[in-house]
């Protein structure tokens, strides 16, 4: 995770089209500019970023959903619980499910687990576009190897 | 028992704080009463669960993006009414 260039997904462990669920993990640095600031003598994970977390997880299983042709984008959030601190070096586990698609807005539940408890959760609506071209695809499928996207779970059928 | 628009309504009302009393059975809820599209999907969510229904909301905007349909087929309050009671119908057979 390098909280400072939005990478907040290390990696893609299971992402199931059929269950239409997506479960990623990502370790908290234990240095950051951002614990900088959040907060001196007290570093915290900020809970932005922990919804961003989910949202960039449930954004790559729409993504694998629409097979690369559709990009989501956060467009409303709801049922957001913070609930409790996460601090530098935890390890996290992200999951997200699809509840709704179709008519240009996608919605999914997620939540993210540090030892098997859930730390936050919401409910996420992305407004779902024409995926991008150019420079901005390029970097898309550059993360998706990085963060070890099944490329076999979009490439047939 | 409440009608379908008399459902509908207090679900725009209550969902976009829209006043009660400015939502018609004529009323578009685009272009007379300003709900986008990301309210509009809380709404049908609303709709939805309230009837025990599911909007085809994919097909509708498809539809209408399409030319084959227009918003005010869908989104003239009394319009929609008629679809939902067809959709209630639907699921009682």
């Amino acid at each position: 995770m390098r909280i400072e260039y939005f990478q907040l997904i290390d990696r893609i462990i299971d992402l199931n089209l059929n269950d239409l669920t997506i479960r990623a993990e990502a370790n908290v640095p234990t240095e950051s500019t951002i614990f900088e600031g959040h907060f001196p003598g007290r570093p915290l994970m900020p809970g932005v970023l922990l919804i961003e977390s989910m949202a960039q997880a449930s954004g790559w299983l729409l993504i694998a959903r629409t097979r690369f042709e559709k990009m989501p984008f956060l467009a409303a959030l709801k049922e957001v619980k913070l609930r409790t601190f996460v601090t530098p070096g935890q390890d996290l586990v992200i999951t997200a499910k699809i509840m709704h698609e179709g008519s240009g807005f996608a919605l999914t539940e997620a939540e993210v687990r540090v030892d098997g408890k859930t730390v936050c959760n919401a409910d996420i609506t992305f407004r779902v576009v024409d995926f991008p071209k150019g420079e901005f695809r390029a970097s898309m499928h550059e993360v998706a190897r990085r963060i070890a996207f099944p490329m076999e779970t979009v490439s047939h059928g | 028992m409440p009608s379908t628009f008399e459902t509908v309504a207090n679900i725009i009302a209550e969902t976009c704080d829209i006043p009660r009393d400015t939502i018609t059975p004529e009323s578009h809820a685009i272009d007379d009463l300003g709900i986008d599209s990301l309210d509009f999907l809380d709404i049908a969510f609303a709709i939805d669960k309230a009837f025990g229904i599911k909007l085809p909301l994919e097909q509708w905007t498809q539809e209408v993006n399409d030319g084959k349909a227009t918003t005010e087929q869908y989104f003239v309050l009394n319009n929609l009414c008629a679809r939902i009671d067809d959709l209630v119908a639907a699921k009682g057979k």
